[in-house]
Parts: C-alpha cells; structure tokens; sequence
C-alpha cells in the first residue's frame, strides 16, 4: 500500500455513531450462540472425568442408548483417526482417548429429545477408569519425580535432560547480560508466579449442529473465528472442509477463549450418528473446568540498572504451564518482557510446561501480562531503593522508533514515549493519595497481530454499500468497519451495512484475535472500497468520454480531476450505482491478504490501591488508561476496550484464581467463587487515547484490544506493595495473601 | 421430580411425612434450584410453600417482637422501616445475602436450612435471639435457631417437620445489633468469615451482649467468651482487644478455596471488633450504615 | 413423564405452557416461549444475564422454577421498549456505547429499569450495587453506569 494514500483529515472517522446492531442488543432479539433453533433438534450433554488423571478402563453406554428419548451416543470412536498435530491435540482436548488429562475432560456425549433427557442418558453412561498420579502445579511438574503426562510430546527445541512434561523451549535476546549486570549499580533479581484465569465470557460456548452421511453440514456457533471451526471440524469429523458451512452468531464475549472448538465436533458427530440437528450449550461449570484458562506461571527476572535509573541489563526465565497439551504462550511471555525498554544487554527463556489441567487458550495479549507483572515489579523495586520516580526511569529507558526490541527487530514509529509523558502530566498522577492508599504505574506492550483477511463490499442500486467481513464482532467492530467504508467511500455512515459473512461466502478469516480486526478487516474494507471506487470512476469516465485517470473520486462523487479532464458535474455515488446495470454490470470490490503491518502498541497504566491492614483486602479507588491507538476509528468502543481490559486485569490482579484441590479437581467451578469484578468493586475507569498512527495502515490504526489487559497486574502490584508496605510476589493478591505477607513482614 | 404447591403447613408436613427419597422445601429457591441444576441434589419431592397463607408477612406483635412468615424476602425485610430500626444487623446481614435479584427471593429460612456455616442471617439471628416455630404433624414447637443446624449442610428437622415462622424477639431499649462478613469483592461472595453481635446499654454499660461467628466452624458459634469480654466493659480497648482474641480463640475454621485457617482466625478478631462499635454505637441511638452501601 | 400446566402472563400477554417440574423459568421462556432475550450465563444466579421481573420484583429466572410463574406476571427484556419507542436506558445504552458484546445487557437493561423504579434518582454507589449481580465482562461497567445514570437524568427531567 502506497503511505502516500494516508489521510490524517477525517470527515466520519474519530466520531461516534450508534453501533449498528444496537437495536438488536437493546431489544434482546440479538441471536447468540444458544439462542438458535431447528425443526426436529435434539440436545447434547457431555459426561466428563472427575479425575485430573485416569485410564479410560472401559465405556458402557448400553444404559443411556437403552433410554427412551436417547437418539446417539458418541465416544472418541466416532471421530476421525490418523490426525497429527494441532488437530491431534484438539481432537485429543475435545475428545479423551485412552486417558483423561484434567478434570472436566469429555470422555462421552450423549444427544436426547430435551436438555433434560440428555443431562439424565448422561448420567446412565458408566465408565471405568484407573486413577493415574496427576501434577498441577507448573514448578512441581518440572521436577524430578513428577508424574510424566504424555510422554513424547516435547519438541527438538527443549534442551537435554530436562522432565518430559517440558515440551517447548525459547530463548532469545541480545549484548553480553553478564558484562550488563556488572555495569549495574544495583541488582535486583526476584521469583514470582501468577495463578491461572479464565476470560470469563458470560456466554458459555454454545452451538447447533447439523451433520449428515454424506458429509455435508451446517454449524451455528458462538466463536471468535468460523473458518478455524470449520477447518477443524471437518478434520476431526473426517469431511470435507467445504462441505460444512459455518455461521458465527452473535458472540457474548470472547477476550481469546473462542478462538477454538470444544462442543462443536461433538455436536456434529452426534447429529452425524442421530441424522438430526443437535444442540449444545455448556454450563458455566463446563466452562471453567473444560475450556481454556490461560497458562499459570512461575518466573524468574533480573534487572541491573545505575543509580541515574538507566538499565544495563535484563533476564527473565518464564515458565509456562498449559494445561495438558503443548502451546502455552511461553514464547511471547519471553518476547514481551522487555519489548518497552531499550536494552544493549538483555536475554529471556521460556519454558512450555504441560500438567493435568484443561488446554490453555489464548487470554488478551496471551502471555505479556504475566511477564509485565514480574518485570514492572523488579523495575518498581530499583526504583524504591534508588528512590528514583517510575515515570521517569520509565521515560529513561523506554523503546522508541529505532530501537532493536528484546525481541529482535527494530521498532517503527510506536508511543511508548507519548504515553508515559502522557502518563506523567496527567493529574492522576500527581494527585495526593490518602492515608492506606499506594499507587503503581506500569507499562504494557503487545505485538498485534494482521493474519488472513478477506472482505467483499457489494453496491446496491440505491446508491448504499453492503460490506461482508469474516471477523466475528466482538465489541463494536461493525461501526468501526462502517466508519472506516464511509470515510472511504464519502457516503454517510448509515448507508452502510456491515454483516459478519458465514464460511460459505466470503474467503477465508482468520480468528478475531491479536487485536487484529479493526487494523486487518479495517485495512481490507478500505482496499475493497478503493477498489468499488476505481470501478466508479471507470463508469464515469466511460460516460464522460474521457480517460479512467482523469477521473477521481471526492465526497462520495466522481469528478474530473482537473481542469484539463473536462467540465462536467460531479456524479454521485447513487447516480452511478442506478445505471450500473447497463454500464458494465454490478459493482462490488473486494480484497484479500495478510496484511503484515499491524503495528506494535504500548499503554501505561496508572492505579491506586487502598489495603485495609487488617483484613488485606483491596479497593481500587482510582484507575487511569493511556494507551496509543494509532488512530481511534470509533473513540467510545476504543475506550470501552481500555476499560474492560483494565478492569479484567483487576479481577486477575486481585481475585481470580484457579483453585485445585490435592485430588487434582478444581475446586471453584462457578461464578460465586471464581470472582470477577461486580459493577460495585470497580472506580470509573480514565482513558487517555494516545494517537501515534501506525504507518501500516492507511488511517494509522493499531489493535487496542489486547495491549489493555498487559499492564494492570504489574501496576495494580505496585500500588498495593507500596499500600501494604510489603512486596507481593504472588497473584492473585488475595486478602489471604496479603495478610500473610503482612504477617511475615511483621 | 414431583412438585407440589400445598395450601397449609399441615398438608406441607403431612406431605413431608408420607413421601420417600429427598424432599426439599422451596421458598425463594436461591439454593434449591442451584443444586438441582449442579446436580448435586435433585429432590424427588419439591415442596413449594408459598402458597400457604401468611407466609409472607412481616407482623409486630403487641409485646414488640416479630413473627416473619417464611417467605418473606430479604428486600422485603430491608423495605420494611419498622423492622430495620429495630433489628439493622439482622436486617442487613439478610441483605448481604447475594445479589439485587437473589433478595428479591431468598429468606431467613431458607438461609437457615440450607445448613451453611457461612449463611450470613444464621449469626445474625443467633446473637438476636431469633427462634423459628418447627411445624409437623405432632404440632409446632419453637426452636433457638442456634439449634436447627447441626453441620455442613445438615439440620435438626426431623423428616415431616418444617419452619412456619421466624419469631425475633422485642428489641427493647438501648439496644443495638451489628453484622459484619468478610468477602474478598464487595458483593456476591459467601462469607468467608461472619460476626454478628448484639448489645444493651446500661448508661455506657454493655450487658446482654451476644456474639455469633459464622463460617469459621462446621456451624455457627455463639461465643460466651466474646459476650464475657464486652459485658460490663464501656466497650473500651482493652474490652475490645478481649472480645477479639476470645473470637479468633474460639474459631474452628478450615482451609478452602475461600480462605486459609490463618486468615478465618485472625479476620474473626477484626471483624469482631468492628461489628461491636456498629452494635454499641445503635445501642446510643446513633444511626450506623452497615457493610452494605 | 409428567408435565405441569401453567398460566402466566409475560409482558402483558396471558400465556400457557406445559413444563417439567425440574425446568427452570429461564428454561421456559427460552424453550418454550421463544423469549430468549433474557440469556443463561451461570444457572446459579451469579451472573444475572437470566434477569426478569416477577410481580415487579427482579429477579433471576434461572432461580424460579418454570411452575412458580404460575398466575404471576412476568416482564423480560422484549417488553421494554413500547412498540417501536425505544426505553430510554435502551436509547442511553447504545449512545453511551455501555454494551461490547451485549450477552449482559438485556439483564442490566431489567435490572437497571427495576432500580429507576424504585429509586429515579440513585448515586454512582447505589447503581453499582444494585447491579453488582449483573455480571459483564467487557466494559470495566463504566458506561454502563454512565448510562444508568444518564436516562435517570432524563426521566427525571421528562416526569
């Protein structure tokens, strides 16, 4: 793309209009995932391990078929064999073959004429297991004796003679860390571990299933990514990729955990064996048990830093537990440590460890913000005993365009600097805290992501434009894509209609994931409008007499573009749309790639702590979000986004855990105990949209999704570690924690 | 599952009574209906007594005291301004129970005979004094509510009795009660500790004082110890450094997903304390907001 | 297999349904009414995504079993609006952009009507309890509660 096309002048961008679905949200006749119906449907219930580790001895599912209403029974048998990979262990996750890998496993499923029937077959299914030893925790599953889980699994990346549950290794950086750290005036090196949590989506995955003997089928599914169900599906049910056509519902929340499949191969298989529609809908114990929470994790980092705050040299050693499967995100943990900071000397590793718990998913910026957590600790420690200001050591030290990231490659323009100077003269900052209170700020980074694209805009008659992109709204994107087709396109926003399209008539998407929709669907939906445009201008040049090129295309009209190409009056857009027929036929415009300039992106988070001493409980009385959005397309959904992934960060800061019992099963399985943020825990939330565009895109757009749930874990930390006077080393900071802390510090 | 709907406590108990496997009774369903839904009990007999007359009246009787009817909410009880004058901590310890929507159903007795020991009206009524009439076939009897559960889960009802009323008694002069939880959020969290406490004033004179803990043992504790501490004190720091080692002694907690052994202890003693300045400071006639907003 | 008849009226209109005793109301508005505004995030009344009003009173109707509606008047998240007027939390809701995915907001909708009737003029504390058993998960609740607060700015200033 030319940068030469950049505009900086916007008309409809940067405004805020009414998102176009919602009426449909307001009213409650939007169609989520479980809200779906078809004539003859049956419905599924799955039966899970209650063990963290088992054989599977035996299934008999004699009784459940024997019962009346039972219309199919599936175990792994009905599913597709010989696969490899990362089907091979989706399939394995969706499905247990020999061996139950975490508590909440499928081993079976069952589909009946009612969600009643089919809860009560599931119960009549007996299975046979022998109880295997199980770990856990991610320290112990690395030791010595800890009970090996799929043996085999590890890759040729893990170093020799490390435990077999070590499946994938990463080691990156750059200078001489040694000779860094001797520079140092002080060194400061810290051990810290983060629990696992999950995105808590208040809508549990839910589909409607249709599959029959010849291989053709319908899937309606809540899931960030359709064409990843159906590539998957089809894989794990043997068919054809394109003979199962997907549709994405509306989709009640994802933040990661919907970018792959648990429910919907069953539900196909079991409308396979049934010949009817089956469907599914988990319960939010399935949810929490059997779907993916994010890695937990134990860390190691080292900074060495002068007494005028400048920092010589870094190490981190981030281990990664995933659940039993290999993919823990180890690898951008490691690459995002220290991607803010400006660093000669710097060298992270990254352990993929695998234990009896459900298969990680990605979580929002999946892995940063636990290396941020202990990074943004150890620099906040420097910064207490050198009695320096975290802003300014911030300021000091931090990545700017030009600088060869920790990670490797050097940064484009990024705003870093623009959002801790941001930072620093915001009142929040300066503003006296009361007694009790502490305050911690802490940066935050994320790579974004581009990923396979295609978007297809139509014209209609009337001179109104329908665009079909393939990336499942999860927060607004449609007003985004809207914005982004009239500003384009010069017509108003209301002329256009925006539809997530299904499998069967759009090119293939990749998942609404690394922040990547508005920057890569954005990026398409601009293309395939310049394309509409060239097509117009064409028509009107055709009915001009006069070259295509002596036509361009200004506020929704054709005109001449100069004196020299003729006089003649500008054509609207629905002047040239009502004839198209006779001049050339419909016109449309579409656009497929992989875009590759998502553009980095940095926040700064600013929060403060109040901790009651004695009980160790912690309020958040004030929380401030600065984070560049390279250009904000529609302002209130980029700052919902700062929002809600700061509050997120609060609950994983503070109270969200996963809690497993010595028997291996997880001990809070629902809403009342795996705690999010109430409306009545939380402060209005300040944003700071920083705008630093980002030159691969043509309005400068960067992902904000992900980069907001980065650093609230390490600030929130900070502010409560100078609240209570103590270090917290360990998340969530629980009341029970931080009591303890208090105790042992005296 | 077989519901019924009977008209009398009578039919209700003879119901009870005549039926075999699990039997449950449902007044606001806030914990029926979440354990048939996880499964983790499915009555075979559901016996729905909403519809028997009165069972949602707030009545004050001539002597003072109060008989609720074992509907009533917990929003009809924080509504009622009569009942929360006398009786805030129970009131307010109701209230905590759940969300805006889970008052709209639950109610002491069902609070009660869900058998938790972190059911946040449990102390509350205990150190109130609150008795509840257990109906049967036999005919009713009036029982402490500091009797009705016997363990996790478990209650003294016998198969065919049930609770037809809540009896608090008159609160009298000079007199103040308090409840107090700890819960990590600030709403929706079961208690992972509980103290109500109950007073009177004789001038600055603490007297009558009852202490109830919650959620630090199998069932709730009315301590003697924390009432011995505070009685007779002006509620000064010595008495109320007492009143919080007798609370944190006289736990019994375990270590779940709640909290530890260690901080159910030590929050006891804290929460003590503060519950009973809330309850000495109503006593005074002063107006005291609770731990609800 | 015994099932209960039922009748009920929902959002005005007298209806009757057939359930099991184990369906919950949530269940049968779903399932059976085809309502499925109000939504099932938990089933254990933590999430408040199932929210309706019974005889006026909020209420989640994954708590009610389907036989408890019985001669009661239930009201949902479709019988917000009238006709094609939108509810003014409707209105403040999309302007305020207080919904992301909006899988919560025809509970908070409910939830938020119920607490304008009961208190037309609440501080930022009281909305934030009254709804802090409406769980959502994308917004950090700030706009919503920017919203609440906003449409019970202009019913005050309409009544």
């Amino acid at each position: 793309m030319a940068l030469d096309d950049r505009k900086s002048d916007f008309t409809f961008i940067g405004t805020r209009p009414d998102r176009p679905d919602g009426l449909d949200k307001v009213t409650g006749r939007a169609k989520f995932g479980a809200d779906a119906v078809a004539p003859g449907m049956l419905f599924g219930a799955i039966v899970r391990s209650p063990h963290a580790h088992a054989r599977i001895v035996k299934i008999d599912t004699s009784k459940a078929e024997a019962m009346k209403g039972v219309k199919a029974v599936v175990t792994r048998a009905d599913f597709a064999t010989g696969l490899t990979g990362e089907f091979w262990n989706v399939q394995e996750n969706v499905m247990a073959g020999d061996t139950a890998l975490y508590d909440g496993h499928a081993v079976a499923a069952v589909a009946a004429n009612s969600a009643l029937d089919a809860r009560d077959a599931a119960k009549l299914i007996e299975i046979e297991y022998e109880v295997l030893p199980h770990v856990t925790d991610v320290d112990k599953a690395m030791e010595a004796d800890a009970p090996v889980i799929r043996d085999g699994t590890a890759d040729g990346s893990v170093p020799e003679g490390m435990h077999p549950n070590v499946v994938r290794y990463h080691e990156s950086g750059h200078g001489d860390v040694a000779a860094g750290f001797a520079a140092a005036d002080l060194v400061i090196e810290d051990s810290f571990k983060t629990e696992a949590t999950h995105q808590g989506y208040i809508e549990p995955h839910a589909c409607l299933a249709s599959l029959g003997a010849d291989g053709k089928g319908e899937l309606w599914c809540t899931t960030q990514g359709h064409w990843y169900a159906q590539k998957h599906c089809a894989a794990l049910l043997g068919i054809e990729t394109s003979q199962l056509r997907v549709t994405a519902s509306e989709i009640g929340g994802g933040f990661g955990g919907k970018t792959t499949v648990f429910i919907e191969p069953v539900a196909l298989a079991l409308s396979r064996k049934a010949n009817r529609p089956v469907k599914m809908v988990m319960s939010r114990s399935e949810v929490l048990r059997a779907t993916g929470p994010t890695s937990s994790t134990s860390m190691d980092v080292k900074i060495g830093m002068t007494k005028d705050g400048t920092i010589t040299a870094a190490e981190g050693v981030f281990r990664l537990q995933g659940g039993a499967f290999p993919g823990a995100p180890m690898e951008f943990t490691a690459m995002c440590a220290f991607a803010p900071y400006a660093l000669e000397n710097v060298r992270q590793v990254g352990y993929d460890v695998i234990a009896n718990r459900p298969k990680q998913a990605a979580y929002r910026a999946p892995g940063s913000p636990m290396a941020a957590f202990a990074v943004e600790s150890v620099i906040d420690l420097l910064c207490q005993q050198l009695d320096l200001d975290p802003v300014e050591v911030r300021l000091k030290n931090a990545s700017k365009k030009g600088t060869k990231a920790s990670y490797g490659p050097r940064f484009d323009d990024i705003g870093l600097v623009e959002c801790l100077e941001a930072a620093r003269d915001h009142p929040h900052y300066s503003a006296q805290l009361e007694q009790g209170q502490g305050r911690g700020i802490s940066c935050g980074f994320w790579f974004n992501h581009g990923g396979e694209t295609s978007v297809s805009l139509a014209l209609s008659e009337d001179g109104t434009v329908q665009v079909s992109v393939g990336t499942p709204d999860i927060g607004g994107s449609r007003a985004s894509m809207a914005l982004m087709a009239s500003e384009t396109l010069g017509i108003p926003y209301e002329n256009i209609r925006v539809t997530i399209a299904d499998t069967a008539t759009l090119g293939y998407n990749d998942v609404s994931h690394g922040s990547r929709v508005t920057y890569a669907s954005g990026l398409a939906t601009i293309k395939a409008a310049q394309a509409a445009i060239a097509e117009m201008c064409k028509r009107a040049a055709a009915k001009w007499g006069i070259p295509e090129d002596a036509v361009k295309w200004e506020d929704g009209c054709a005109v001449p573009s100069g004196p020299n190409a003729g006089d003649f009056e500008p054509l609207a857009m629905a002047d040239i749309t009502a004839d198209m027929g006779a001049t050339g036929g419909p016109i449309s415009g579409h656009f497929e790639a992989t875009p590759e300039g998502a553009g980095v992106s940095f926040g700064v988070h600013i929060v403060d702590a109040q901790v009651d001493p004695e009980t160790g409980k912690t309020s958040i009385p004030r929380y401030t979000v600065i984070q560049d959005a390279g250009k904000a397309i529609h302002p209130a959904y980029v700052e919902g986004q700062f929002q809600g992934g700061a509050a997120q960060g609060i609950g994983w800061a503070l109270n969200e855990e996963y809690v497993y019992g010595e028997d291996g099963r997880l001990q809070n399985a629902v809403f009342l105990d795996y705690r999010i943020p109430v409306a009545s825990d939380l402060p209005m939330i300040d944003t700071v949209i920083v705008e630093v565009p980002n030159p691969g895109h043509p309005y400068g757009v960067r992902g904000v999704g992900e980069t907001g749930i980065v650093p609230p874990l390490a600030a929130i930390a900070n502010a409560v570690s100078r609240a209570a006077g103590v270090r917290m080393f360990e998340l969530p900071m629980s009341p029970p924690r931080i009591l303890a802390a208090l105790k042992a510090d005296g | 599952m077989n519901y019924h709907s009977p008209a009398s406590f009578a039919e209700a108990s003879a119901l009870a009574a005549n039926v075999d496997g699990v039997t449950r009774f449902l007044a606001g369903g806030t914990d029926v209906l979440v354990q048939l839904r996880a499964d983790i009990v499915t009555p075979d007999t559901l016996i729905d007594i909403k519809m028997i007359d009165g069972v949602s009246d707030i009545i004050q009787n001539d002597d003072g005291s109060w008989t609720l009817g074992v509907a009533v909410t917990g929003a009809e009880m924080t509504e009622h301004a009569g009942l929360s004058q006398d009786w805030p901590g129970v009131v307010e310890a109701m209230d905590l129970v759940g969300s805006t929507q889970v008052q709209g159903r639950a109610t002491l007795t069902g609070n009660l005979c869900n058998g938790s020991p972190a059911a946040d009206s449990v102390p509350a009524m205990v150190a109130a004094g609150v008795t509840v009439t257990v109906t049967s076939a036999d005919g009713s009897r009036e029982v402490a509510v500091e009797k009705v559960p016997t363990g996790p889960g478990r209650t003294s009802l016998a198969k065919g009795e049930l609770v037809s009323a809540v009896n608090i008694p008159a609160r009298g002069d000079n007199a103040g009660d308090a409840y107090l939880r700890f819960i990590p959020r600030t709403e929706m969290d079961i208690a992972v500790v509980g103290v109500a406490v109950s007073l009177r004033l004789d001038g600055d004179i603490v007297t009558e004082a009852r202490v109830c803990l919650g959620a630090v043992a199998p069932t709730v504790l009315l301590v003697q110890d924390c009432a011995d501490a505070i009685n007779g004190s002006t509620l000064d720091d010595a008495a109320l450094d007492a009143l919080a080692v007798a609370a944190s002694a006289a736990c019994n907690p375990i270590t779940d997903k709640r909290g530890t052994v260690e901080f159910r202890t030590d929050v006891a003693g804290v929460l003590a304390k503060r519950a009973a300045k809330i309850a000495y400071a109503r006593a005074n006639g002063e107006t005291v907001k609770g731990d609800h907003a | 297999m015994t099932k209960i008849h039922v009748t009920t009226t929902v959002n005005g209109d007298e209806t009757e349904f057939l359930c099991d005793p184990r369906e919950t109301l949530l269940d049968v508005l779903r399932d059976r009414l085809n309502l499925t505004g109000a939504k099932e995030g938990c089933g254990t009344g933590d999430c408040g995504a199932c929210s309706v009003t019974m005889e006026g009173r909020l209420v989640c109707s994954c708590l009610v079993l389907g036989a408890e509606a019985e001669g009661k008047d239930i009201a949902t998240v479709e019988g917000i609006a009238d006709g094609d007027t939108l509810h003014p939390l409707q209105r403040k809701f999309i302007e305020h952009a207080a919904l992301q995915c909006g899988i919560c907001t025809p509970g908070i909708l409910v939830a938020a009507k119920s607490l304008l009737e009961k208190n037309p003029d609440p501080s930022e504390t009281e909305v934030r309890y009254w709804l802090a058993g409406n769980l959502c998960r994308c917004t950090g609740y700030d706009k919503i509660i920017r919203a609440v607060m906003d449409a019970a700015t202009e019913m005050r200033e309409a009544s």
